[in-house]
C-alpha cells in the first residue's frame, strides 16, 4: 500500500481536518454552541420541545451551596453529578447508592461527602470545562438501564451517539462502558464502539482500543446482533434534535431507560470520528449526498425515512465492493 | 474552485514576499547567508596648512561617489570651521571656512566606501563641452604635432581610436623622433596628460584631465594620479595617459575631473595635502543597509534595520515565532500530534534559548518531575482549582530558585539563566499532566509530556537556526510566506498522519478486498 490516503479516500473516511474544515466550521453557527456546551440549556430546550431527557436534581453554581450538598441530595438513593460544560465525558461521578452517610460510586468505591464536595468544587473552578472557564455542577437522575445490555455493560450506561446531519441521522453507535473506560462511555477512555444498522436498529462488531470484537472484554456477552429496543422511536429522537439546537453536524447521545425509554443525555457541537471504525463505515459518502440536496425534509418522519435510505444505498454499496 | 479565495490571498501572499526579498538581494544586496561580509574601503584626505593668522577659506575637491562604489559614511573633521558642500555637475566641492585660524590647521575629509554591485567604475556625465580652439604651437613642436595627428588621422576610425593610437605613439617604447620631441620638458604625469591634451587639442578632440585615486590596503601617503579624458560627443572616455589603455584601473576612486586646481587656499600657506587609504572586512547586512539608506530606499526607511540595536535583538527572536508556529500547525494538522495545550512548546523552545538544549531539557523534566511530585500531593489536600495552581506556581519558582542557587554553589553558570523559563506555562503542563495522569493512567501522560518536549526541541532546533534568524531578520516579508503557507494549511482537509494508524481498520479492509 504505497498511499494509504487515497484508500481512506476512496473508503469515505472523514477525517479530522476535513470534519473541521467541511462540515463543523460551515454547519454549526458559533452562536449556536452555547445551546449544546452548556447541558442546562440543551435540557431547558429539550424539555420545552417536549423530548425526554434525564431530570435534573438540582444545580451548584457556587462553592457556598456545597455546604448545603447534604440537603439537596438527601432525597435521592443514586445520582450523577456533572459540569454543565464538561466534554469527552469528563468529570462525571456516579452515585449507585448510599452507605451510612457515604456514597458509592459505580465502582463500588465509597467516597466521603467532603470528596464529593471537592469534586463539585473542581467542576466549579473550570477544571473540566472547555477553556477552563468556570462552570456549573448539574445533579441529575441516574439512568437504570435497559436489562438488555445487562451483559456487555460494565459498571455504567451504555448510550447511543448519532451523528446527524442537517437533521438527517447518517451513523450509530453504541457505546458499551468497560473496567478500563471507569464505567464512562467515551471510546478514547477505553469504552466499546459497536456499529448500528440505521436501517435494522441490529448491532454489529465493535471496536475495542482499536480492534474488533464480538465479546465484551469485561463480561464475556456477545454484542453482535443485538437488537436496539425503539429503535425507530430513538432515530426520530436525534433527527429533532437538529430543530432543537440549530446546527448542522451534531452527535446525539441517548440513553435506554429501563423504565422512561430513550432519554436525550447530551449534544456535541464536535462529535468524533471513531464512529466510523464502529460502523466499518466511512460518513462521507452518505454526508456529501445530504449535502447534495437542496432541500431537506422539514419533516422528522421524512427525515428518518430519508436516514434510512441513505443507510441503506451505502450498504449495498459497502456489501456489493 | 474550492477554496479558490484561500489560495488566490496565499498566492498573493507568496508573491508580495518573495518580490519584495527579491528586490531586497538584488537591488539593495542584502545577503542571504548570515556573516557574509564585504570589503569596505576607509579614504581620508588630511590637509594641512599655517595659517596666516586672519580669516582662513578652503576649497577642496572631494569625490563624487557615482559609479563603483557607494559612500556608506561621509565625515568632515574641522572642528570649529564651517562647512558647505557644492556640487556643479561635475565635481563636489567641500568649503570651509573660519573666521579667525592661528596656528598649524589640520582639516580631515572621510569618507567610507562599499564596493558596488553591478556597475563598473566609469567616467562622469556633464554638459557637451564645446570642439577646442587649434592652439597656436610654437615651431619646431608645430609641425611635429601636425604630421603626428595627420599619421594618427589615417590610421584610426573615430575619437576613441584616434586617443588610443596618439597615446600608444607617445608612449612607445622606442619612440621615433616626433614622439621624443613631444615628451621634452615634461617632469611629472600631471604635465604629462597636459601636455596630451595640449596635442589632442590639434584635432579640436575635448579632452580633461581626471584625478584618481588608487584604492589599495594601507596607503599612508597617498597621493592622486592624473588620467586622461577624452569626449566623443556622446561621452567622456578614459585612457591611461602613460600606456593608452582604455578605462580606469581596478578599484579606482574618481576624486574630480577637469582642470580647475583641487584645493584653494585663501589665508594660509604651506598647504599639504596627504592621502590615506585602508580597508576592513564588514558585515554585508550593515553595508547593504547604508548604501539602501544612500539610495533612500523607502523600503529599507521602514525596516527593522531603523529600529534601535535592543529593539532589533528583540525581534530577531519575535520574527521566530511564527516559523515555531508553523512547525505547530504542521505536527498537529498534517502529523497529528497531541501535546499539552497549543502553543506550549514553542514558548517552551523559546526558553531553551536561554538556557541551551541540554540545560532546557533537564530542567525541563526535573521542574516537570518534581512539580508532579507536589501536584500529587496537594491532591490529598483538596485545594479549589486556583489556588492548587498558585501553590504548584510558587513551587515551581520556588524550585527554580534552588536549582540557580545549588548549580551557582557547584560552579554551573549555566542553571541561573533558567530565569527566564516560563514558569506559568511550567506550572499549567503540570496541571494539565497530573490531570491526564489520573484520567487517562500514567502512561498517557508520559506520553503527551514527552510529545510535549520533543515538539519543543524540534521546535528549538527551528528557531535558533542561524540561517532562518538572519532570513526572516533582513527579509521579514518572507513571513507573509509563512503566513501563506499556514492559511493553505488552514483549509487542508486531508488526513493527518496519525489518523492512518488510527483507521488502519479501513486499510486492513482495503487490503483484503
Amino acid at each position: 500500500m504505497i498511499f494509504p490516503w487515497w484508500h481512506l479516500r476512496r473508503l469515505g473516511v472523514l477525517g479530522m481536518n476535513q470534519r473541521n474544515a467541511d462540515y463543523i466550521l460551515p454547519y454549526n453557527q458559533r452562536r449556536y454552541y452555547p445551546l449544546v456546551d452548556d447541558k442546562r440549556q440543551t435540557k431547558h430546550l429539550a424539555l420545552a420541545a417536549g423530548i425526554a431527557v434525564p431530570e435534573l436534581y438540582g444545580v451548584i453554581e457556587i462553592i457556598h451551596q456545597i455546604k448545603a450538598l447534604n440537603t439537596l441530595l438527601s432525597p435521592y438513593e443514586d445520582f450523577v453529578i456533572k459540569p454543565a460544560h464538561g466534554s469527552g465525558g469528563e468529570g462525571i461521578l456516579v452515585i449507585t447508592g448510599r452507605y451510612q452517610d457515604r456514597y458509592r460510586k459505580a465502582s463500588g468505591i465509597i467516597l466521603t461527602e467532603e470528596e464529593i464536595g471537592h469534586h463539585i468544587a473542581n467542576i466549579l473552578s473550570g477544571m473540566y470545562s472547555l477553556g477552563g472557564l468556570p462552570d456549573t455542577a448539574l445533579v441529575e437522575y441516574r439512568v437504570k438501564f435497559n436489562p438488555l445490555f445487562d451483559a456487555v455493560s460494565y459498571l455504567g450506561v451504555p448510550d447511543i451517539r448519532t451523528i446527524v446531519f442537517r437533521g438527517v441521522p447518517t451513523l450509530a453507535m453504541i457505546r458499551l462502558p468497560t473496567r478500563l473506560s471507569d464505567g464512562r462511555a467515551n471510546l478514547h477512555q477505553g469504552a466499546i464502539g459497536v456499529g448500528i444498522n440505521l436501517v435494522t436498529g441490529h448491532t454489529n462488531s465493535g471496536v475495542w482500543k482499536e480492534q474488533v470484537i464480538e465479546y465484551h472484554p469485561d463480561t464475556g456477552g456477545r454484542i453482535k446482533s443485538l437488537k436496539i429496543p425503539h429503535w425507530d422511536n430513538i432515530l426520530e429522537l436525534t433527527a429533532r434534535c437538529f430543530d432543537l439546537v440549530g446546527l448542522g453536524y451534531i452527535g446525539v447521545d441517548i440513553v435506554l431507560d429501563r423504565d422512561l425509554g430513550p432519554l436525550v443525555l447530551e449534544l456535541n457541537a464536535r462529535p468524533g470520528l471513531s464512529i466510523q471504525l464502529a460502523n466499518k463505515i466511512g460518513l462521507l459518502p452518505r454526508l456529501q449526498r445530504i449535502e447534495n440536496f437542496n432541500q431537506i425534509p422539514s419533516s422528522v418522519p421524512d427525515r428518518v425515512a430519508l436516514a434510512k435510505e441513505l443507510a441503506q444505498v451505502s450498504e449495498s454499496l459497502t456489501s456489493g465492493e | 474552485m474550492k477554496n479558490l479565495h484561500v489560495k488566490l490571498l496565499a498566492f498573493s501572499l507568496i508573491i508580495i514576499g518573495l518580490s519584495l526579498a527579491y528586490y531586497k538581494a538584488t537591488i539593495l544586496g542584502l545577503p542571504l547567508f548570515p556573516a557574509e561580509k564585504t570589503k569596505v574601503w576607509m579614504v581620508e584626505a588630511r590637509l594641512e596648512f599655517k595659517s596666516k593668522g586672519g580669516p582662513a577659506k578652503i576649497q577642496f575637491q572631494i569625490p563624487q561617489v557615482s559609479a563603483g562604489f557607494t559612500a556608506i559614511g561621509e565625515d568632515f573633521i574641522s572642528s570649529k570651521y564651517g562647512l558647505s558642500v557644492e556640487e556643479d555637475g561635475t565635481n563636489r566641492i567641500a568649503q570651509w571656512a573660519v573666521r579667525r585660524a592661528q596656528g598649524d590647521q589640520v582639516l580631515y575629509y572621510r569618507v567610507e566606501l562599499a564596493p558596488e554591485l553591478t556597475a563598473p567604475i566609469q567616467s562622469r556625465g556633464g554638459a557637451t563641452p564645446p570642439f577646442p580652439e587649434i592652439p597656436k604651437y610654437p615651431e619646431p613642436m608645430g609641425s611635429v604635432i601636425l604630421a603626428l595627428l595627420d599619421e594618427v588621422h589615417s590610421k584610426s576610425a573615430d575619437v576613441a581610436s584616434f586617443s588610443g593610437e596618439l597615446l600608444s605613439r607617445l608612449n612607445s617604447s622606442n619612440p621615433d623622433e616626433n614622439a621624443l620631441v613631444l615628451r621634452k620638458g615634461v617632469e611629472d604625469p600631471e604635465a604629462w596628460v597636459k601636455r596630451v591634451i595640449y596635442i589632442l587639442a590639434g584635432a579640436r578632440i575635448p579632452a580633461r584631465p581626471v584625478y584618481i585615486l588608487l584604492l589599495k590596503h594601507r596607503v599612508k601617503h597617498g597621493s592622486l594620479i592624473p588620467w586622461l579624458e577624452v569626449h566623443n560627443g556622446q561621452e567622456w572616455i578614459a585612457f591611461d595617459p602613460k600606456t593608452g589603455e582604455r578605462g580606469f584601473p581596478e578599484n579606482a576612486l574618481i576624486w574630480y575631473a577637469g582642470g580647475q586646481p583641487l584645493v584653494k587656499l585663501e589665508g594660509g600657506e604651506s598647504l599639504k595635502i596627504g592621502y590615506s587609504v585602508s580597508s576592513r572586512f564588514q558585515d554585508l547586512v550593515l553595508v547593504a543597509e547604508r548604501r539602501a539608506r544612500k539610495m533612500n530606499s523607502l523600503i529599507m526607511d521602514f525596516s527593522l534595520f531603523s529600529l534601535p540595536v535592543q529593539m532589533q535583538n528583540v525581534y530577531r527572536v519575535l520574527l521566530m515565532i511564527p516559523i515555531g508556529t508553523f512547525l505547530i500547525v504542521v505536527l498537529r494538522n498534517v502529523i497529528g500530534v497531541k501535546t499539552f495545550g497549543t502553543f506550549m512548546p514553542i514558548l517552551i523552545a523559546l526558553a531553551f534559548r536561554e538556557t541551551e538544549l541540554f540545560w532546557g531539557v533537564a530542567l525541563f523534566t526535573g521542574i516537570v518531575a518534581l512539580g508532579l511530585m507536589l501536584r500529587f500531593y496537594l491532591e490529598y489536600l483538596k485545594l479549589l482549582l486556583v489556588p492548587r495552581l498558585a501553590s504548584v506556581l510558587v513551587m515551581v519558582i520556588l524550585l527554580m530558585a534552588i536549582i540557580s542557587v545549588l548549580t551557582h554553589k557547584i560552579g554551573l553558570e549555566r542553571g541561573l539563566s533558567v530565569a527566564l523559563f516560563p514558569m506559568v506555562i511550567l506550572t499549567m503542563t503540570i496541571e494539565r499532566m497530573s490531570l491526564a495522569w489520573e484520567e487517562h493512567g500514567p502512561a498517557e501522560a508520559l506520553q503527551q509530556g514527552f510529545g510535549s518536549l520533543m515538539v519543543a526541541v524540534l521546535g528549538y532546533l527551528l528557531i535558533t537556526n542561524k540561517l532562518l534568524e538572519h532570513l526572516v531578520f533582513v527579509f521579514p516579508e518572507l513571513l507573509l510566506m509563512i503566513l501563506a503557507m499556514t492559511l493553505l494549511l488552514g483549509r487542508y482537509t486531508g488526513y493527518r498522519l496519525t489518523e492512518l494508524w488510527r483507521f488502519k481498520e479501513f486499510l486492513m479492509k482495503a487490503d483484503k478486498g
